[in-house]
C-alpha cells in the first residue's frame, strides 16, 4: 500500500547541525529497506501559484501564500500498513525534535488508492504472456 | 510521545516497529552470536519484551533503539547463564570488530558501512544453498521481511506446523554444517547471489499466480519479493542481476492492476488496459533496468532477469501490441534462449516473430517445437500454433490445434476460450 506522506511546517532559513545528516541517513535506510519510492523538499510557496475555479470562474494566483505553516517537502512510500507509514514518519518529526528545538511541524499520512481498493477476486493467471 | 496510545494502537506500533527493524536487528544480533537461529530467537524475544512493556510504558521515544539494545542484553544474559565462553562474547564485551575475522575486517572498512554488511551476510546465509528452496525462502521471509510462521504459512497455503518445521530445520542446518560466519568471497558470489535472486523470484510468482479465493497474503507475496528486490539492489548496486530482478519484478508489479478483469478473468498483456499499468512503477523499472545495463560488463553478455526485464520494458514502453518493438523481443528471447536452453522461452520467441515478421516466421518457429518433449502436454504450444495457423489462412488446421489446446488444459475459462476457438464459425 502506498501513503503519501506531507511535511507542513514552518521554514527554517539554515539546517542546525545534525538535522540533514539525520534525514539523509533516514532516507537512506527508508530506500534501502523498499519502503521509500519518492522523496523530495518543496520550494518555498513564491516559486508557485495556485489555479482555483469558483462559480465556473478560473483565477490564477501566484504565491506566497499566506498560510503560517507551509508545505515543505513530501514523501511516498510503500508499506504493508498505515502504521509503518505512521513509524516513519514519525521518525523524520523526531529528527526535528532532536536537532531543531523550538520547531514545529505536521505530518499529514494519505493513503494513495491502490489495486487493493478496488481488488477484483483474485485469480489464476497461467495463461502465456508474450513477455514472461 | 504524547499521542493517545490505546493497547490495540500500541500493538500495531510494535508490529510497525518491528517490520521496520526486525532485518537490521537480527543482521545485527547475527553477527554477535554467529548463529542465525539464535540471533532470530534473540530478536522475537525483543519483540515479545516490547509486546510487554510498551502498553504499559508507552512506545519509547526510539522505538529500534529499544528493540537492539533489549535484544543485546538478552544476547549477554544468555550467554552468562550458560557460561559459554565463545567468540560471540568477545565480540559482545569489545564492541568493536576484531581481528579473528580477516574477511568481515576487510570488508568492514572497505565498505564503512556494517549495517549494509550485516544485512548481506543475513541474506546469504538465509539463502544458503545447503538449504532446501523451500527452507530458503521461510528464512528469508521470516528474517528479512520479518514476516510471522503463521503468515509464511497462510501465503504458501501450508500449515502453520510445517512451516515452523522448515525453519526450525533450516536453523539446524546452519548450525550443525558450521556455515562459516562470512560473506561470500568474490569467486563464490555470483553463484550465491543466483540463489539469492532466485528465492526472491519464486516468491515474487508465488504471489503473482495467486489464485481465486486465496489468502489476502498471497498476492501481499509480490510486495514484499519487491521489498527485498530493492534491498538487494540497493546492498549490491554493481550486480547487474540484482538491478535486472528488481527492473523485472517492477515492470511484472506495474501490471497488478489491468491483468485480471473485475470478474477475476486473467486478462492476457494483450487485451490490458494500458492505462491501468503502474506508471511509477514502470518508470522504476526502466531506471533499474537502465543501471543493470550500465553496470553489466560491455562485451558481457546480459543476464537471464536482466533480459526478462528487458523485454517487459519493450511491453512497457509499448502504446499498443501493434506499436511493441516485437523484433527487439524476438532479439532478446533469443539470446534468454541461449542461456537457458527452455522451450516455453522459444515459443515466445515464436510469438514474437510471428508479431514481427508475420505468421511464416512464427510458424517456421515453432513447428520445431510440435515435436520437444518437454512441450508435450503444454496447452500453450498448440494455442499459439493455432493462432499462427489461423493468421495464415490455414483456419481447419487452426481449429484442431485449438481443439488439442482444449484438451490439454486444466484451467475451465482458458478451456472455453480455446473451445471456442476450435469451432467452425456458425453459419450466418
Amino acid at each position: 500500500m502506498r501513503y503519501l506522506v506531507l511535511l507542513h511546517g514552518t521554514r527554517m532559513f539554515e539546517a542546525p547541525p545534525g538535522l540533514m545528516e539525520g534525514i539523509v541517513q533516514l532516507g537512506e535506510d527508508a530506500t534501502r529497506s523498499g519502503a521509500l519510492l519518492d522523496t523530495a523538499g518543496l520550494a518555498p510557496s513564491v516559486a508557485g501559484a495556485t489555479v482555483t475555479l469558483t462559480a465556473g470562474e478560473l483565477t490564477v494566483l501566484d504565491g506566497p501564500f499566506t498560510e503560517s505553516k507551509e508545505l515543505i517537502s513530501y514523501a511516498l512510500y510503500d508499506v504493508r500498513t498505515k502504521q509503518e507509514a505512521v513509524e516513519w514518519a514519525s521518525r523524520f518529526l523526531r529528527l526535528h525534535r532532536d536537532h531543531a528545538p523550538g520547531w514545529e511541524g505536521t505530518a499529514q499520512i494519505l493513503k494513495v488508492f491502490g489495486p487493493e481498493d478496488f481488488a477484483p477476486p483474485v485469480s489464476t493467471d497461467a495463461a502465456t504472456e508474450p513477455s514472461s | 510521545m504524547t499521542t493517545q496510545e490505546s493497547p490495540d494502537t500500541v500493538r500495531r506500533t510494535v508490529e510497525a516497529v518491528w517490520r521496520i527493524e526486525s532485518a537490521r536487528l537480527v543482521a545485527h544480533l547475527y553477527r554477535l552470536t554467529h548463529d542465525v537461529g539464535h540471533a532470530e530467537e534473540l530478536a522475537q524475544d525483543a519483540l515479545v519484551a516490547a509486546l510487554e512493556h510498551w502498553p504499559r510504558t508507552g512506545v519509547p521515544p526510539n522505538p529500534g533503539g529499544w528493540l537492539l539494545t533489549t535484544a543485546r542484553n538478552r544476547a549477554v544474559d544468555a550467554h552468562r547463564r550458560r557460561a559459554v565462553h565463545d567468540r560471540a562474547l568477545h565480540t559482545l564485551h569489545r564492541q568493536t570488530p576484531t581481528t579473528h575475522d580477516p574477511i568481515r575486517d576487510e570488508t568492514d572498512d572497505r565498505l564503512d558501512d556494517p549495517v549494509r554488511d550485516d544485512l548481506l551476510r543475513l541474506l546469504f546465509t538465509a539463502c544458503h544453498p545447503t538449504l532446501p528452496v523451500e527452507a530458503r525462502v521461510a528464512l528469508t521471509l521470516r528474517c528479512l521481511a520479518g514476516l510471522t510462521t503463521a503468515q509464511i504459512a497462510r501465503a504458501f497455503l501450508i500449515g502453520e506446523p510445517t512451516t515452523a518445521q522448515r525453519i526450525v530445520r533450516a536453523k539446524r542446518t546452519l548450525a550443525a554444517l558450521a556455515v562459516p560466519f562470512a560473506a561470500p568471497t568474490p569467486a563464490q558470489l555470483p553463484e550465491r547471489l543466483d540463489a539469492v535472486l532466485a528465492v526472491i523470484y519464486l516468491i515474487f510468482n508465488e504471489g503473482y499466480s495467486a489464485t481465486a479465493g486465496d489468502d489476502w497474503m498471497r498476492p501481499e507475496l509480490c510486495a514484499e519479493a519487491l521489498r527485498l528486490a530493492r534491498l538487494v539492489a540497493a546492498l549490491l548496486p554493481d550486480q547487474p542481476e540484482a538491478l535486472g530482478l528488481l527492473a523485472l519484478l517492477e515492470l511484472q508489479a506495474s501490471r497488478t492492476a489491468a491483468r485480471t478483469a473485475p470478474d477475476g478473468t486473467p486478462v492476457l498483456l494483450a487485451d490490458q488496459d494500458r492505462t491501468r499499468w503502474d506508471r511509477l512503477l514502470v518508470r522504476r523499472g526502466l531506471a533499474a533496468l537502465a543501471d543493470a545495463e550500465r553496470v553489466a560488463r560491455t562485451g558481457r553478455p546480459l543476464g537471464p532477469y536482466t533480459l526478462q526485464a528487458a523485454i517487459a520494458a519493450c511491453h512497457a514502453r509499448a502504446p499498443s501490441v501493434q506499436d511493441t518493438d516485437w523484433t527487439r523481443i524476438a532479439t532478446l528471447y533469443g539470446a534468454l534462449a541461449d542461456l537457458t536452453a527452455s522451450p516455453v522461452v522459444e515459443l515466445n520467441r515464436a510469438v514474437a516473430l510471428g508479431m514481427a515478421h508475420g505468421p511464416q516466421a512464427g510458424l517456421a518457429a515453432v513447428e520445431p517445437l510440435l515435436t520437444t518433449r518437454a512441450l508435450a502436454g503444454y496447452p500453450d504450444l498448440h494455442a499459439v500454433h493455432g493462432d499462427l495457423l489461423d493468421r495464415a489462412g490455414r483456419t481447419a488446421e487452426a481449429r484442431s490445434a485449438f481443439a488439442r489446446a482444449a484438451a490439454l488444459t486444466a484451467n475451465s475459462r482458458r478451456r472455453a476460450l480455446f473451445a471456442d476457438r476450435a469451432r467452425p464459425p456458425a453459419d450466418t
